[in-house]
């Protein structure tokens, strides 16, 4: 491995910086030792500082996203334990503390996009007379406030995902919950909002998790790189990219960019080629008997 | 649809409604169908135009449109509070939706005596069988309307806090909306199918009743007339629930769908 990609264990942070802490989670779909029982997660412990940038990376169906979801409350894990900011999360979202931003297709498309604003925050309890004000702030902060009376159908795929992370932004948590946002925009418009996200995220400080298939995202927009197994999920390593926010695109210029992208390809290689097998048979891995990962 | 094309498809369906009339017109004047089937256009509208006159008329009317209305609000309230119901568990769509699909399929007109003995040969039984058709479409559509809300946004509105109320108002029912919509129109139909052809079949009152007391005593211009009347009042109930729908469809970003 090349002696410029850097690994650190998790459990390395200092205590009070940590917005977020997961300690040995374990899930399991299905009951134990039914044949249907999927072990997704296994043993997984991982930390993210405050103001951090953390990618999860790994190959389909490895459990990036249920681990998502059980940092931000949607699903309660079998086992351990975590905690956002202090708090420990069982299956209860903490909408104050934790907004997620999904594909663009979440926004609700039966009202307008400033109609989303409004109702994203109400649900989190926003009172009525302020709720116009910020909506409107997040969506000029996006040059969208243009669109604020338009139906989400109306817009681009990509300007529907540009107003989703500011529903998700204007909300006004602290930690952000990314489950491949830009998993349905071409290449051109991903790097466009990547880049937006790397200038957000100088100027907001906020802490955030992202889930991606794309090695390329994962390097240009991480602090950290948690780079996980085929199923069941575990964090094979997790590799820093040191280079401060907000990024320029000419950071994907740079050898090191590449380097960092070729070493992670090189790690996630086998994870790939062990799902693939998992899903052609999958009896012979996945169940509960599923072998460790070589 | 393009402006062109809605042009062009209106032209048609006019164009259907005038050798439609042109046919009644040449099949009755030139004698190739017998008076007693069929009368010329013009007798039919001197009969119309009397009978609106009588007050015999509007109390039929008011008679048939009473007992739709009643069947109606008992078919929709039955069958979107037990499609609603239904629709919030997995297992209970599973297994009551196929049955309720089947039972649609079964011809209900083949239980009327059974309404009527049950209900009398009054309104009530109109009522009870209009009602009971009904019930299956709107239920139908209850169940697919509710039952298919997307996950993500399910799960979009937990993470944002929302209570079940507020999912409720501000996710599934303006997802379900126009699949309701829908349901609530072919239904309103079944139901005034049924009751008309309920008091058609036996009854005391109303448009049906008429009718078939018009065919009965070889009025064939009054008994058409009465068709006429049904046929009008269908074409402007749909065009009206038509546009309503389109309406609060469009207002629950219909364009989505």
């Amino acid at each position: 491995m090349d002696s410029r990609v850097q690994i650190s264990r998790p459990g390395d942070v200092a205590d009070q910086s940590l917005a977020i802490s997961v300690r040995n989670v374990t899930q399991r779909f299905g009951h134990a030792g039914s044949p249907q029982s999927v072990l997704a997660l296994d043993n997984v412990s991982l930390d993210v500082r405050r103001g951090e940038f953390v990618c999860l990376l790994g190959p389909s169906g490895c459990g990036k996203s249920t681990l998502l979801n059980i940092v931000g409350g949607l699903v309660a894990p079998t086992e351990g334990e975590v905690s956002v900011g202090g708090s420990v999360v069982r299956g209860a979202p903490l909408p104050h503390e934790v907004a997620f931003v999904f594909q663009e297709s979440t926004l609700f498309p039966w009202y307008t996009i400033i109609e989303n604003f409004r109702i994203a925050l109400k649900f989190q309890g926003v009172a009525s007379a302020e709720r116009d004000a910020r909506a409107m702030a997040a969506l000029d902060a996006v040059g969208m406030a243009g669109f604020a009376e338009h139906y989400p159908p109306q817009l681009s795929v990509g300007m529907r995902q540009r107003v989703n992370m500011a529903r998700g932004i204007c909300v006004g948590t602290d930690i952000l919950l990314m489950d491949e946002p830009f998993a349905a925009l071409d290449e051109q418009t991903r790097m466009v909002l990547g880049e937006d996200l790397s200038i957000l995220l100088a100027k907001t400080g906020k802490t955030i998790v992202f889930v991606t298939h794309s090695l390329a995202e994962a390097v240009f927009l991480s602090d950290r790189i948690a780079v996980m197994t085929a199923r069941p999920g575990r964090i094979k390593t997790i590799v820093d990219v040191n280079e401060p926010h907000p990024r320029s695109p000419d950071f994907m210029l740079e050898p090191r960019f590449s380097e960092l992208r070729n070493a992670l390809y090189a790690m996630l290689r086998d994870e790939i080629r062990l799902a693939m097998a998992a899903q052609r048979d999958p009896q012979a891995k996945g169940g509960d008997s599923g072998g460790e990962p070589s | 649809m393009s402006r062109s094309t809605t042009f062009s498809a209106r032209l048609i369906q006019l164009g259907f409604i005038a050798v439609f009339g042109a046919a009644w017109y040449w099949s009755t004047t030139t004698g190739s169908v017998s008076k007693l089937f069929l009368p010329e256009p013009a007798a039919v509208w001197l009969a119309f135009s009397r009978l609106v006159t009588t007050g015999q008329f509007w109390s039929a009317v008011r008679v048939t449109l009473a007992t739709i209305a009643q069947a109606y609000v008992i078919a929709l309230v039955a069958g979107i509070l037990a499609g609603y119901l239904v629709s919030r568990s997995r297992f209970l769509t599973d297994v009551l939706e196929p049955i309720i699909a089947g039972l649609f399929t079964i011809p209900i007109t083949l239980f009327f005596p059974m309404f009527i003995l049950f209900f009398g040969i009054g309104t009530g039984s109109k009522i009870a069988y209009g009602a009971t058709y009904a019930f299956f479409p709107i239920a139908l559509n209850t169940i697919a309307s509710f039952a298919n809300v997307e996950a993500h946004f399910l799960r979009a509105a937990r993470s944002m806090g929302a209570s079940r109320w507020d999912t409720f108002r501000h996710v599934l029912v303006p997802s379900a909306l126009p699949v309701l919509l829908n349901g609530m129109r072919i239904g309103f139909f079944i139901c005034f199918a049924a009751v008309l052809g309920g008091e058609t079949l036996s009854s005391v009152a109303g448009v049906g009743r008429n009718i078939a007391l018009a065919a009965e005593l070889m009025e064939p211009a009054r008994m058409y007339a009465w068709i006429a009347f049904v046929v009008l009042t269908a074409i402007t109930l749909n065009l009206l629930l038509s546009s309503f729908e389109a309406r609060a469809s469009a207002k629950g970003g219909g364009a989505w769908q």
